[in-house]
């Protein structure tokens, strides 16, 4: 369990990018941080591994003050995903998912073993392990960059917009790969974007940001959909604007659901025939 | 080309003095430049000083130089290490910059990211910083390498003997093959050092092959450019 409590964090400049933030995050679960940028939602997610330290309050794990950790300890057991990947360029794939385990001072062969399991766990075929990350796709890339994070497996994942910077198809196909890895591995997840979307479709618990680290409104997707708790939230997830509200339109004897400009969503089916 | 013939021994013992000549302060220079342009890049405050202290040291005439040192240091005026410790520093002068540019080059989300997975900042700079900084120190030792070949022959001033004796001899003498044969061989030195520094980073960079190893290499031309030899 990941707990802020009453965490500020001012820049050396004077701003403040988080003012007395708190929250619970719970073990094994997914915690999606959302909101815009300037919202300190990336300033929150790396005082959790003192990337970035807080000026104010305490962040503990499981009960301990990070700030009474040592930052490179406390770094190597934490995954660490970010956007575009964040590989090491002159480091083959194989050598950048197990770059950790090997400054934790594992042999090389234990390291390799585990790294190539670890690319079946990701779903990237072994041959790539000998390449170097600017010969690999984007979507590949951020395999090994989820791959890399896993690498000790640690307890917390954290994950800074990971699946920003590739196509939306490869990113649902991340976004699915996630949803599976997450069913069997368990981690305590905390997840940053931007995108509302992806918020709900990973989170356990969505935390909606506004300017400075407010927290707008934290809870379920289905919480926050049934009752957005103020008109910034409403705005963020879409729902003034009807993108929320789905209705059923009959066509060809089948009934189809259409979302507020008119799309079809899909297609509305019996309970028993969907089973 | 009779006098070429006529003196192939001279000329192959020339140039091999003269490659010899050119490979310690080649070295040197980056030995020395690389910890001082990684302090100057390191220390903010200090960078502006360093690099334009450092920079002037290549304005100091080279003639100037030969007769300075000797009394410095206490060398003999026409010893070897006397033309060693100038071009050394000339080297120093021009590979110093170029070191604080290459780390600067580096890719600063790969260095977060580094630092996050649990680098401490020295084992950052000996596995990410240096060898990302790599090409681009590359380029720049590439043009130490031209410099010093080329600035080998002022050595024969102060009585080394090298290549430039073929300059010195043929104009005093009158013979325009002679002076040629000097310019070709230093040439010659200069091209093959060049590709043995290129395939020297190919080796130890092999990241930098193949596709797209992009961005760092144009930068690294770019840098190579505007340093060309003074």
């Amino acid at each position: 369990m990941i707990e802020f409590r009453g965490v500020g964090k001012r820049f050396a400049d004077g701003t403040d990018a988080v003012i007395d933030f708190s929250l619970v995050m719970p073990s094994h679960q997914v915690t999606v941080l959302v909101g815009s940028s300037g919202s300190g939602k990336t300033t929150i997610l790396r005082m959790i591994n003192r990337m970035v330290d807080a000026t104010e309050g305490e962040v503990e794990i499981d009960g301990e003050n990070v700030a009474t950790l040592e930052p490179v300890q406390l770094r190597r057991r934490i995954g660490y995903v970010m956007q575009s990947a964040g590989l090491l360029p002159h480091r083959r794939v194989l050598d950048n998912i197990t770059t950790v385990p090997r400054l934790n001072g594992m042999g090389r062969a234990t390291a390799d073993e585990l790294g190539l399991s670890l690319m079946d766990t990701v779903g990237l075929d072994r041959s790539l392990a000998r390449r170097y990350p600017h010969q690999l796709s984007g979507g590949q890339q951020q395999r090994v960059g989820v791959a890399r994070g896993l690498a000790v497996d640690p307890n917390i994942l954290l994950m800074d917009e990971p699946f920003g910077a590739v196509d939306p198809i490869v990113r649902a196909d991340l976004q699915a790969e996630l949803m599976r890895l997450q069913r069997d591995i368990g981690k305590t997840v905390v997840f940053v974007t931007h995108d509302i979307d992806e918020a709900f479709l990973l989170g356990d618990q969505v935390v909606i940001l506004a300017t400075g680290g407010v927290i707008a409104q934290k809870g379920t997707p289905a919480e926050i959909l049934a009752n957005p708790a103020s008109d910034f939230v409403a705005d963020f997830i879409g729902a003034d604007r009807g993108r929320r509200s789905l209705r059923i339109v009959e066509q060809a004897g089948r009934r189809i659901v259409v979302d507020g400009d008119g799309r079809a969503a899909g297609v509305l089916t019996d309970d028993s025939a969907a089973r | 080309m009779n006098w070429v013939a006529a003196n192939l021994d001279l000329i192959v013992e020339l140039t091999l003095t003269h490659a010899r000549l050119s490979l310690l302060p080649i070295l040197i220079g980056f030995v020395i430049a690389v910890p001082l342009g990684a302090f100057a890049w390191r220390f903010r405050w200090a960078r502006g000083l360093t690099l334009t202290v450092v920079g002037l040291l290549y304005t100091i005439p080279s003639l100037a130089l030969f007769v300075l040192l000797p009394p410095i240091i206490g060398i003999s005026f026409l010893s070897e290490l006397n033309v060693t410790i100038a071009l050394s520093i000339y080297a120093v002068a021009l590979m110093t910059r170029s070191a604080t540019e290459a780390l600067e080059s580096v890719d600063p989300d790969v260095r977060g990211a580094a630092a996050a997975m649990g680098y401490s900042g020295w084992g950052r700079f000996w596995a990410v910083d240096l060898p990302l900084a790599g090409p681009v120190l590359l380029a720049g030792l590439r043009v130490v390498s031209v410099s010093t070949v080329s600035l080998v022959t002022v050595g024969v001033l102060v009585g080394s003997r090298n290549l430039g004796y073929l300059f010195l001899n043929g104009l005093q003498r009158g013979i325009v093959a002679e002076i040629a044969t000097g310019i070709v061989m230093t040439v010659v030195i200069a091209v093959v050092f060049d590709l043995l520094l290129a395939l020297a980073g190919r080796l130890v960079m092999p990241w930098t092959r193949g596709a797209d190893g992009g961005r760092t290499r144009r930068a690294a031309r770019r840098i190579a450019l505007t340093e060309g030899p003074a």
